[in-house]
């Protein structure tokens, strides 16, 4: 039931074909070179590498930040602000992307509010429509739905973590940064790897989000594989490079997957 | 010293609220302008986003929920038979799963349960070609069942998982004793292992069903006229429509989200432990 869609696809890959009557058009590899050298397949990867970077390098420390004041329970509204934090990643992608369209809307959003406040007079951008900007404001929506997620990950692996531990520790006058370095940091590893795990593989599969607020265009400037693969493959239905794509897709994840079973879970053993 | 100390701590719970503050502010601010701009004509909503809606005007909601404007209910109604036929053959599939893979002695058990944990891992992208061609060769475009039925797919490796984590940490002695009462394997997980295993089903349907309700990419594969869209897509149709009409757009937005936010506020346990406690102790 897994492998299946990926012998087809791979087997799609081989031909060019529209979907419609019998597949006879073989071409080889030919698919596979034209994937080589699609500037927008290149473009498309490195939005993904960009999200997976961002998460990295900005969610997963936020996420952990705030998992780290949110599950102190003598913090006053503690439970609140989780389950305040964790309400975007509960709603739909395609209904969060279109109240995002409406917040970067050049002439009734929230940006645009912003905008005039701080400079009177002068045109409020339009963040979605501009090929520099549009990518990155998808970015910020993409953070904003998924770090509640991380930080719930968090929040349940800091509770799991011996509380005599780090009064022992504290006790004995180890400073706050010392106490995270070496108590909680080696007791929240599953978790850590959990959100990484999770945020890179979801990095190289963002698709909803992209293709709300505005199909990945305009001129592929927010295009990520998947956006690019539908349109290929169901909107031209050029099935057979749609499926070298998907074939590319695959391998980069097994190649991750493979790089982290090696990298972070071996070092568990 | 101890009033440094005091000093300390108050300049620390100050930080910490700030921090919350601000991260409350942004993800609340987004929310707040989708509600009361429902409730805005458009002129206020050019000049006024932020503010609260003055006069505040009902009609925007109200067209759409008589169904004078798209097609809400209907919508409704989709989402919740397409969860509702999702949820249920994914519990039968995920327990019958489950349970095999938690209990038999089978040689290729854990080959089996490899593959389901490769589709936990698996890039679902990949599927969507052979995916729509599948449901086009079997009749199911534009069909709920075409929905249901990748749906469960895509969710079954992550449900077998979790449960059988659950079915695992039931003893052995429990099936000899109903063994000796006269129980076959069927019985067995009809009358003892499901009645106790009810928090962890509700678990997985509650999972499924947000899962379900706010999935968009099976949908927007497999259906494609307006009366048979989830609300996901029912939203982005909605969208197209009235393009400029952003308070119509809004209202309609915000009477998409509250059903997810009542699930999520009412089943709010299930939901963070099935992430988290399935997930890391799993």
């Amino acid at each position: 039931m897994v492998l299946v869609p990926v012998v087809q696809a791979a087997v799609f890959s081989l031909y060019k074909w529209n979907g419609l009557g019998p597949m006879v058009d073989f071409r080889g590899f030919r698919n596979f070179q034209t994937l080589l050298s699609d500037e927008i397949v290149g473009k498309a990867l490195s939005h993904n590498v960009f999200i997976a970077l961002a998460s990295l390098l900005v969610q997963l420390p936020l996420a952990m930040g705030l998992a780290l004041i949110v599950s102190d329970e003598k913090f006053k509204g503690a439970v609140f602000f989780r389950t305040f934090f964790f309400l975007p990643y509960v709603l739909s992608e395609a209904i969060t992307g279109v109240l995002w369209q409406f917040i970067y809307q050049p002439q009734f959003g929230l940006v645009k509010a912003i905008w005039t406040a701080l400079f009177p007079g002068v045109q409020s951008p339009a963040l979605l429509g501009d090929t520099k900007t549009v990518f990155w404001a998808i970015l910020a929506v993409v953070m904003w739905k998924y770090f509640g997620l991380h930080m719930t990950i968090y929040v349940a692996g800091l509770q799991d973590i011996p509380k005599d531990q780090i009064e022992a520790a504290t006790i004995d006058g180890a400073s706050k940064a010392r106490i995270f370095r070496s108590i909680v940091i080696p007791g929240m590893r599953v978790p850590i790897q959990l959100t990484v795990f999770f945020s890179m593989i979801g990095s190289f599969q963002v698709f909803d989000i992209v293709w709300a607020m505005g199909r990945g265009d305009p001129v592929n400037a927010a295009e990520t594989v998947v956006t690019y693969l539908y349109k290929m493959g169901l909107q031209r239905f050029n099935i057979g490079y749609g499926g070298a794509i998907a074939v590319f897709i695959f391998l980069l994840c097994l190649l991750f997957n493979v790089l982290y079973q090696k990298v972070l879970v071996r070092e568990d053993r | 010293m101890e009033n440094s100390i005091k000093l300390q701590g108050r300049i620390s719970a100050a930080f910490r609220y700030a921090a919350c503050g601000l991260m409350l502010l942004i993800v609340a601010v987004p929310l707040y302008i989708a509600v009361t701009g429902g409730f805005k004509d458009m002129a206020q909503l050019q000049t006024d986003p932020m503010g609260l809606p003055s006069p505040s005007i009902a009609a925007n909601y109200l067209d759409i929920l008589t169904g004078k404007t798209g097609h809400f209910w209907r919508q409704m109604g989709n989402s919740l038979l397409v969860a509702a036929g999702t949820i249920a053959i994914l519990l039968v599939a995920a327990s019958f799963s489950a349970y095999a893979l938690a209990r038999s002695r089978f040689r290729l058990n854990g080959f089996i349960y490899g593959i389901f944990q490769l589709g936990f891992f698996f890039p679902l992208a990949v599927a969507i070609l052979p995916l729509y061609l599948q449901m086009k060769s079997l009749g199911l475009i534009d069909k709920y069942m075409g929905v249901i039925l990748p749906q469960v797919a895509f969710q079954l490796p992550m449900q077998v998982m979790l449960l059988r984590g659950f079915f695992k940490a039931i003893p052995l002695e429990f099936e000899e004793a109903a063994a000796i009462d006269g129980y076959g394997p069927f019985g067995f997980l009809f009358s003892i292992v499901v009645p106790l295993s009810t928090p962890i089903l509700s678990t997985v349907a509650i999972l499924t069903l947000i899962a379900s309700w706010n999935n968009f990419f099976t949908p927007l594969i497999v259906l494609n006229t307006a009366t048979k869209y989830t609300l996901p897509m029912g939203v982005m149709d909605f969208m197209s429509q009235y393009a400029t009409g952003w308070n119509l757009i809004l209202a309609f937005l915000t009477l998409a989200m509250i059903p997810a936010v009542i699930i999520y506020v009412l089943c709010q346990k299930y939901i963070v432990a099935g992430l988290t406690g399935g997930a890391i102790k799993g």
